[in-house]
């Protein structure tokens, strides 16, 4: 029997009645007309997951030609286009638009909200991702672009890249970029206003709080990159020069512009991620959040260091020595609001009850995962090391183990997490464990040892390579556990399509949990709440059952696990 | 400080993980040269590769404790708290102390590492012979370090799609443009394979003709940025006659990228001589050809006096 059985005993729930509004017969004019924040959210969730299985075919294709040195499966040229487009799908495809995609769904639902602040905005939000995502591959009928997600001029110049599919990286950026700012807009003024009577600052659950902070940084990061992408664009066809280097024009400067906008990225893909964690991590150790405080103020420290630390992309590229200097220190100072996260949330581990759901394994795995990946940015945040490690597969392991590591099995944690909210139904959680063993492992094989392949002096973004290096045996290595982390995402993929039709009925609040979005029922009808429950502390569910529990004398154990013992 | 109550009974387990942090950091402690390229950074070829590969195992060090007490921890938690062992979850909402202590700690290390790096930071950025201090080198990469002995060789470093050329001995001219100095003071020149004196520090100007590129040869020191319309500047030094460096372009620089490659051979002081002779000779003889081809086309009607087809 499954550790979630608990799940079909009676327990007094407060429920909401359906409200349904007027409905067109035919489903599919449904979700393309709707400005219901849930469905929009689905919409951003299933688009994301698509795109990722994209990106992660193209790091298959690239994996596959590594494999073995001088490899003729793929030529340089679309060994090119191929890093760009898994590089872009998954920066702007997946990562940021899927943290969007929890956010629509959650955000009203967590602070008691009946729908997003501006519901028509929050529908425009997804079809321009939509919009920008079929901008982008369309260019595979054509030339797809090959100067990688930074686009560094002059290489992504007209001279150098004359095809249109650098004028579509150019507009996917634009369409993602209006997305991502009018769903920030819509975030912000959501969380905001809209909040339940008596959820206060220091009573919103972390989650909101990382999507909040995520939905600034993307109002202060996304402006930039457009300008710069713009000044690209009037570069190549409108006869300016502002990277041009033969007419006074600087690629410093575009490099400046993108990484002023590209590490704010970084951390506007990862803090939801750590919202979540935050979110699973007490929900399972049946445990207060450690340091709420802390958490939720190392959020807002992250993000304030974000904007300040964009030069250590540059360490190689000309600049003085005292700027060099500067971002080591900006950079080193980011690394003490990330450590106390990494702290507190072990801390919430420690002395709790663990519920060892495929959720928690995912968190604890993230945990594990983005330590490594918080320590080799320590090296790198060292100019004089960086010197060395700057462009090779030491970076490649770095900020995957940040960003796929970091975001993906954050995410993972999340859905496994909010699944049963979204669908009504509970995921296999053993597939799910299974799941989660297999992506840790090949996730581990894949991107260790590239550490040591940058090491021992490859390069990032070479198609091919020759024997006798000392990179052979890692690469195959490292292929082989793509192969196994792919294995392993298709195992959580099939889960999440297979619990749709055929898993256990979760009920209101299967995993006994603490925030609002649990006090309705799996899924929330259109209207999400009959009534909004004042909020008394972070933990409003965990308040309520201990109120149902006073008035009905009917046990509902929130300390322990027993609720979730097996029969 | 009921939280911590439970490490005391972990003791035993904590020494266990000592011992298994120590079986798996112990192989750190082994010399450079077995695990270069493996947990190190490639060195060994000039005196600010070295450098940084010193700099780089004291981060490892530290990064190697901090990893192996959270993941100890971790574990730690894991095996002991689980629902089955640990069923009452102790109901607290932190501790303000031990966040502070933490938080503490992670930003000392971050001092110390800092103060270490800028302490390493003039025997990577400074020529050897160099009397200038840290404070007078504006930029490891936007000032040329120059070694007040005079004895050092400059070479021209220029990046183009999808090769390296080398223009030797550049001398008073050095901050020209490398092409015209080259064409103009008929320096010696060659492509991918640059030859260097053993001993003798090297000053590179770097520079490119078209797009970015990288110079980055791992064992002789750190990468440095070619970005055409401006001139950077690494510098080292190989002692070690008959050996030969690979590198190759770090930065995307289009679809060849790949076979953009580099070796540095080092050849005695005699001997480089004798090279550098030899391949203006070479250079001087193909010149005399193209020239004569190129009268012989003009006369043959094929390519205008000015040189055009």
């Amino acid at each position: 029997m499954g550790t979630t059985d608990y799940a079909l005993r009676p327990v007094p729930q407060i429920l909401v009645h359906e409200v349904r509004g007027q409905r067109t017969t035919k489903k599919w004019l449904d979700w393309v007309l709707t400005t219901d924040h849930k469905k929009i959210g689905i919409m951003y969730l299933v688009l994301t997951f698509v795109f990722f299985m994209l990106g992660g075919v193209e790091a298959l294709m690239m994996r596959t030609q590594l494999s073995v040195p001088n490899n003729t499966l793929i030529t340089g040229e679309h060994y090119n286009e191929l890093l760009t487009l898994h590089g872009t799908t998954m920066v702007f495809l997946f990562v940021v638009p899927v943290m969007a995609g929890f956010g629509n769904y959650f955000v009203p639902l967590m602070i008691g909200a009946r729908d997003m602040a501006f519901p028509r905005l929050n529908a425009l939000s997804f079809w321009l991702l939509l919009a920008g995502g079929i901008v982008f591959y369309a260019t595979l009928l054509w030339h797809p672009p090959e100067a990688g997600w930074w686009s560094y001029p002059p290489l992504s110049s007209r001279q150098y890249s004359p095809s249109g599919g650098q004028d579509a990286w150019i507009f996917l950026i634009h369409l993602t970029g209006i997305s991502s700012l009018v769903g920030a807009i819509n975030f912000y003024v959501t969380i905001v206003n809209m909040r339940a009577p008596g959820m206060t600052w220091g009573r919103i659950p972390l989650f909101i709080w990382s999507i909040l902070i995520y939905a600034v940084l993307l109002i202060i990061a996304l402006p930039v990159v457009a300008a710069a992408v713009t000044m690209l664009l009037t570069d190549r066809h409108f006869g300016t020069h502002w990277f041009d280097p033969t007419d006074h024009g600087s690629p410093v400067l575009w490099e400046n512009l993108f990484w002023f906008f590209g590490h704010p990225e970084v951390y506007i893909m990862i803090l939801p991620g750590f919202g979540m964690i935050s979110e699973v991590l007490p929900v399972f150790s049946r445990k207060p959040i450690f340091g709420y405080k802390a958490i939720a103020a190392s959020t807002i420290v992250i993000a304030f260091l974000s904007t300040l630390v964009w030069a250590h992309h540059l360490f190689t590229a000309p600049l003085p020595i005292v700027v060099l200097g500067f971002f080591m220190l900006s950079s080193f100072l980011i690394g003490i609001p990330t450590g106390v996260k990494i702290f507190n949330w072990t801390a919430t581990l420690w002395r709790g009850s663990l519920v060892m759901t495929a959720s928690l394994y995912f968190a604890i795995g993230f945990i594990v995962i983005f330590l490594i990946g918080g320590i080799t940015g320590i090296f790198l945040a060292v100019f004089p090391v960086d010197w060395q490690l700057n462009d090779t597969y030491f970076v490649v392991a770095h900020f995957h183990y940040t960003l796929m590591g970091g975001a993906v099995f954050s995410i993972m944690a999340g859905t496994y997490y909010w699944y049963p909210k979204m669908t009504g139904r509970l995921c296999n959680e053993r597939l799910g464990k299974l799941s989660f063993w297999v992506m840790f492992s090949g996730f581990n094989m894949t991107f260790f040892v590239q550490h040591a392949l940058g090491l021992s002096g490859m390069p990032r973004r070479i198609y091919t390579y020759q024997p006798g290096m000392g990179w052979s045996t890692y690469n195959l290595i490292s292929s082989i556990g793509s192969y196994i982390l792919a294995a392993g995402t298709l195992m959580s993929v099939f889960n999440f399509l297979r619990s749709y039709k055929h898993g256990q009925i979760a009920g209101p609040d299967p995993w006994k949990a603490n925030t609002l979005e649990w006090f309705t029922s799996s899924p929330p009808p259109d209207n999400n709440f009959d009534t909004i429950p004042r909020v008394r502390s972070v933990e409003p569910m965990r308040d309520i059952r201990r109120e149902v529990e006073r008035q009905t004398g009917v046990l509902q154990k929130t300390g322990g696990s027993e609720q979730f013992a097996r029969t | 400080m009921r939280l911590l109550r439970p490490l005391a009974s972990t003791v035993k387990q904590s020494r266990l993980l000592a011992v298994l942090a120590l079986a798996i950091g112990g192989p750190l402690a082994l010399p450079a040269c077995a695990l270069a390229g493996f947990i190190t950074p490639e060195s060994g070829g000039s005196p600010n590769a070295n450098a940084i590969d010193s700099l780089y195992k004291i981060i490892l060090y530290v990064a190697a404790v901090v990893f192996f007490a959270v993941v100890g921890v971790l574990v730690t938690a894991v095996y002991r708290f689980r629902a089955k062992k640990h069923p009452v979850a102790l109901q607290i909402h932190g501790h303000t102390r031990l966040e502070m202590g933490l938080t503490l700690g992670a930003a000392g290390i971050l001092v110390i590492l800092a103060i270490v790096t800028f302490v390493k930071l003039p025997s990577i950025l400074d020529a050897p012979n160099s009397r200038a201090g840290a404070d007078q080198v504006l930029s490891a990469s936007l000032t040329a370090p120059i070694p007040p002995s005079g004895d050092r060789l400059t070479i021209c470093v220029t990046g183009r799609q999808f090769i390296w050329q080398y223009t030797y001995d550049l001398g008073p001219s050095r901050s020209a443009d490398c092409n015209k100095s080259a064409y103009f003071s008929r320096l010696p020149y060659s492509y991918q394979e640059m030859y260097v004196p053993a001993g003798v520090t090297v000053d590179l100007l770097i520079q490119s003709r078209d797009v970015i590129h990288a110079w980055w040869v791992p064992a002789l020191g750190g990468k440095v940025d070619a970005v055409p319309g401006y001139t950077t500047y690494t510098w080292f030094r190989a002692d070690k006659v008959g050996a030969v460096y690979r590198g190759q372009c770090a930065q995307l620089c289009g679809r060849q990228h790949a076979f953009m490659t580099a070796l540095v051979k080092v050849l005695t002081p005699g001997r480089w001589a004798q090279w550098i002779h030899s391949q203006q000779a070479l250079i001087a003889a193909q010149n005399g050809q193209v020239a004569q081809l190129r009268q012989l086309l003009i006369r043959d009607g094929s390519l205008t006096s000015s040189g055009n087809f």
